[in-house]
C-alpha cells in the first residue's frame, strides 16, 4: 500500500527534531531515509511505526490515517536495529508470539511461520533460542517475525549495521530479492549510503530534520538538489569551491573559480535569475577533477597524500586556503606527496549551488538523462515484475 | 613481540624472586582470610563439634555423639511446632516478598513523576535498625491505641488484636516482615530497567498486550534476579528471630515461636550450647536443601542471556 506523510512535525520538548515532513511512497516501492546520525531518520521511522507520536501532520497507509492509531492497528511490521528477538523464546516462538496472542489459529500461525522460514531458509533453526544463532541468523529471523504478520507495509531500521561487511553484501542482496518476491512497501533507514543506493527504488535524504531531497538513487547522485545532498552522496565526497557569477545567459553561466583565472562557461538545464556577481560554490566530483588539464581554468593545489587502490588511486591535495581536494585517477604515474599540481574540470561536470546552497538547474548528458528519466531500480523493476505476475 | 615480553618478564622476576616474595599476596589477603576464618569458619566448624556434646554453658560437656540430633527429631515437640511456625512464615513471606518487590520495582519503572523520591522512600525502612522497626510496629499494631486498627475503624472494621490474636500474629509479623522489601524491589527494579526498550516495542507493533508483555516478556526476563530474590528470602525468612523477639516474644500461646526463637532460647535461656548448636545445624541443612531445590528447578525457569544486547549506539 502506498505511504503518504503530509506536514508532519515532532519535538522532544524544545527541540524539534522532525519538521515539514511531506512525501508519497507508492504501493511496493522500496524507500530509503538515508542521512547522518542525528538527523532524525529513525525518529521519522518510529512516528511511522506508532513508538512516537506526532505533533502535528498526517501519516496516511493506503489511503486509511494512521497516525492516531495504536501500532499493533496500523498494519504495519518492524525489523529493529538489535532485532529485537525475545531472547527466552525459541525462533518459532518468536515468530508466533504476537500472531497466538491475538487470537489467530494455530494452523494459520503453523502455515504462516513454516512460509516465513522458507522463504528465509530458517527452517532448521525453528527450535533454536536466539543466543545460539549467528548475527545473520538472528536477522533472518526478525524479519521472519516481521513477515509472519503479512503487513501492508515493512518497516527496517539499520537492520544490517549490526552484522560484519561481508554478511552485510550478502543480506543486502537478499533483503532485495525479498522484497520483489513480497512486493510489500519497504521502508529502510540506514545511514549507510550505498544500502540506500542499491536497495531503493527512491531515497528521502534527511538533514536536521528536514527533508533534503527525495528522489531516485541516480538523480541524488546527478542532480543533488543542494549542497547537503551533494556533499553526503557519493564517496568519495564531491569538491567544492568557491566562485563568482560573471554573466547569466539563457541556457549557460559564466562562472570564475577563485584562485583560477579566466571564465568557465557551464551548461544549464533552465535559465537562472542571479545577478552578476552573485557568490556560488561549485562542486564536481572527484573523478571529474582533473590533474594537469591544458585547457580551461584551474586550481593549484598540493599534494598532500596518493592512496593506490589498484584499479584508482585517490589523490588528495590542498589548497594554499586550507580547502581540501580529492581526485581520482586512474592514471598509472602520479605526483608524490609534497608536489604542486593544477587541477581543472570540465564545464559539464560541474555542479553549481547558490548562496542558499540550492543547486542551479543542471544540465546532463543525453546519457544520463535517459538513465534518469527511465530509472527505476532493479529492486523496484522486479517488484514491478512480481506484481504483474501476482 | 608479547612472546619476547612475556620470556623477558618470566626471566628477570624468576632471578629477582625470593621465597618470601610468595608470602605477599597471602599478606594482602590475610585481612580477609583471618576474619573470615576466626568468626565464619571457625564458629561454624566448633558449632558442628559442639552439636556432638551436651555441652552446658558452665560446668562438665559430656561427648554424646548424635544424641543431640536423634532427641530433637524424635522426643522433642517444641522442635516441631517451631519448625512448621517458620515453614508457615516462609510460605507467606517469600511469595508476599517477591510480589511486592516487583510490583513496587514495576511501579517505579513506569517513568512517573518523583520515581526518585518515590526509590528513595521505599528502599529507606530496609536500612532501618530492627529495634527502630520493631517501635513502630508495636505502635502501628498495639490493639486500642495503634495506628492500623484507628485507620481501620474509619472503613468500620474493628480490627484484630495484631499482636495478642493467636491466629493474627503471625500474619502480624508476616506484614512488619515486608518492610524490609526494598532491597528485593531494588534487585528486581535493576533487572527491569535492563530489558532492552524494543523487545516491549516488537511487541506492541505485534499487538501483544500490556498483560502479556509483563506475563512473557518481563517475568522471564527477570529470571535471574528473581531466583537471585527467592534464595535470600528463604534464607532471611528461615533466619527471622528480632522481630518475634522483640514484638511478641514467641507469643501469643506459642504462634509465633519461630524456629530461630526456639535455637535462641535454648542457647542463651537454657543454657544447652550442644543442643542449640545442632539444631542451627539442620537450619543450615534445610536452608541448604531449600536453596538446592530452586537452584535446581531453575534451569526450567531462568533464562540466561548470553548473547549481547543490542548496541545503544548513536541513532538518530
Amino acid at each position: 500500500m502506498d505511504l503518504m506523510v503530509r506536514n508532519l512535525r515532532k519535538s522532544f520538548g524544545a527541540v524539534e527534531v522532525l519538521r515539514d515532513i511531506d512525501f508519497h511512497i507508492h504501493a511496493g516501492e522500496f524507500v530509503c531515509f538515508l542521512g547522518p546520525s542525528g538527523c532524525g531518520k529513525s525518529t521519522l521511522l518510529r512516528c511511522i511505526a506508532g513508538l512516537e507520536e506526532i505533533d502535528d501532520g498526517e501519516i496516511r497507509l493506503g489511503g486509511r490515517e494512521i497516525d492516531h492509531l495504536p501500532s499493533a492497528k496500523r498494519d504495519i511490521s518492524m525489523v529493529f536495529q538489535s532485532y529485537a528477538l525475545y531472547p527466552h523464546m525459541t525462533v518459532a516462538k518468536n515468530m508466533s508470539f504476537g500472531l497466538r496472542l491475538n487470537g489467530m489459529p494455530r494452523d494459520e500461525v503453523d502455515r504462516r511461520i513454516a512460509h516465513a522460514a522458507q522463504v528465509l531458509q530458517i527452517e532448521p533453526l525453528l527450535g533454536r533460542k536466539p543466543k545460539a544463532l549467528s548475527g545473520g541468523q538472528r536477522q533472518r529471523v526478525a524479519i521472519g517475525r516481521a513477515i509472519v504478520r503479512e503487513p501492508s507495509l515493512f518497516l527496517l531500521d539499520e537492520p544490517l549495521s549490526n552484522l560484519d561487511a561481508a554478511l552485510r553484501v550478502t543480506m543486502r542482496a537478499e533483503l532485495a530479492a525479498l522484497h520483489a518476491r513480497l512486493g510489500t512497501t519497504m521502508v529502510y533507514v540506514t545511514h549507510d549510503q550505498v544500502e540506500a543506493m542499491t536497495l531503493s527504488s527512491r531515497v528521502v535524504v534527511l538533514d536536521k530534520g528536514s527533508v533534503s531531497q527525495f528522489g531516485p538513487p541516480m538523480e541524488l547522485f546527478h542532480r543533488p538538489a543542494n549542497l547537503f545532498v551533494a556533499g553526503f552522496i557519493g564517496t568519495p565526497q564531491m569538491n567544492f569551491l568557491p566562485a563568482r557569477l560573471l554573466r547569466a545567459h539563457q541556457d549557460r553561466v559564466e562562472v570564475e573559480v577563485e584562485g583560477a583565472p579566466g571564465a568557465l562557461s557551464v551548461p544549464l538545464a533552465a535559465p537562472v535569475r542571479l545577478a552578476p556577481g552573485a557568490p556560488l560554490t561549485l562542486g564536481v566530483r572527484p573523478d571529474a577533477l582533473t590533474l594537469g588539464l591544458e585547457a580551461g581554468p584551474q586550481v593549484a593545489a598540493k599534494v598532500t597524500l596518493v592512496e593506490r587502490l589498484g584499479t584508482e588511486s585517490h589523490v588528495l591535495l590542498a589548497r594554499p586556503d586550507g580547502t581540501r581536494l580529492t581526485a581520482i585517477t586512474d592514471a598509472p604515474r602520479l605526483p608524490g606527496p609534497g608536489a604542486t599540481v593544477t587541477a581543472g574540470f570540465a564545464p559539464e561536470a560541474v555542479h553549481l549551488f547558490d548562496e542558499t546552497g540550492r543547486a542551479l538547474p543542471r544540465c546532463v548528458s543525453p546519457e544520463i538523462a535517459a538513465l534518469l528519466d527511465s530509472a527505476p531500480s532493479t529492486a523496484a523493476m522486479a517488484a514491478e515484475k512480481v506484481t504483474e505476475e501476482v | 613481540m608479547t612472546v619476547t615480553t612475556d620470556t623477558v618478564v618470566a626471566t628477570s622476576s624468576r632471578r629477582r624472586r625470593r621465597p618470601v616474595s610468595h608470602m605477599v599476596p597471602w599478606l594482602f589477603i590475610s585481612p580477609w582470610i583471618i576474619g573470615f576464618v576466626a568468626f565464619t569458619l571457625g564458629p561454624m566448624l566448633f558449632s558442628l563439634y559442639m552439636s556432638f556434646f551436651d555441652w552446658p554453658i558452665v560446668g562438665e560437656r559430656t561427648f554424646i555423639g548424635l544424641d543431640n540430633y536423634v532427641t530433637m527429631t524424635t522426643l522433642d515437640p517444641q522442635f516441631w511446632e517451631s519448625l512448621w511456625i517458620t515453614v508457615k512464615f516462609a510460605l507467606l513471606f517469600v511469595p508476599l516478598n517477591i510480589a511486592v518487590g516487583f510490583l513496587l520495582a514495576l511501579l517505579l519503572n513506569a517513568g512517573l513523576k518523583g520515581t526518585g523520591v518515590l526509590r528513595t522512600l521505599f528502599y529507606l525502612p530496609s536500612v532501618i535498625s530492627g529495634v527502630a522497626l520493631v517501635t513502630i510496629f508495636s505502635w502501628l499494631y498495639s490493639y486500642r491505641f495503634g495506628v492500623l486498627n484507628y485507620l481501620l475503624g474509619f472503613v468500620g472494621i474493628d480490627g484484630p488484636n495484631w499482636l495478642g490474636d493467636p491466629s493474627w500474629a503471625l500474619v502480624a509479623i508476616v506484614f512488619a516482615s515486608l518492610w524490609g522489601v526494598g532491597s528485593t524491589m531494588l534487585i528486581l527494579l535493576a533487572g527491569l530497567q535492563a530489558i532492552p526498550r524494543e523487545l516491549y516495542e516488537a511487541a506492541r507493533i505485534s499487538g501483544v498486550p500490556a498483560w502479556a508483555r509483563t506475563l512473557y516478556i518481563t517475568l522471564p526476563m527477570l529470571g535471574p534476579m528473581l531466583l537471585f530474590s527467592i534464595i535470600t528470602s528463604i534464607i532471611s525468612a528461615f533466619q527471622q528471630l528480632t522481630l518475634a523477639l522483640l514484638l511478641t516474644e514467641g507469643g501469643p500461646l506459642g504462634s509465633t515461636y519461630f524456629f530461630a526463637m526456639y535455637i535462641y532460647d535454648n542457647a542463651f535461656k537454657y543454657f544447652d550450647m550442644g543442643y542449640a548448636a545442632a539444631m542451627s545445624w539442620i537450619m543450615f541443612g534445610i536452608v541448604l536443601l531449600l536453596s538446592l531445590a530452586v537452584m535446581k528447578s531453575s534451569s526450567a525457569w531462568v533464562h540466561y542471556e548470553g548473547e549481547v544486547r543490542g548496541k545503544k549506539g548513536d541513532k538518530s
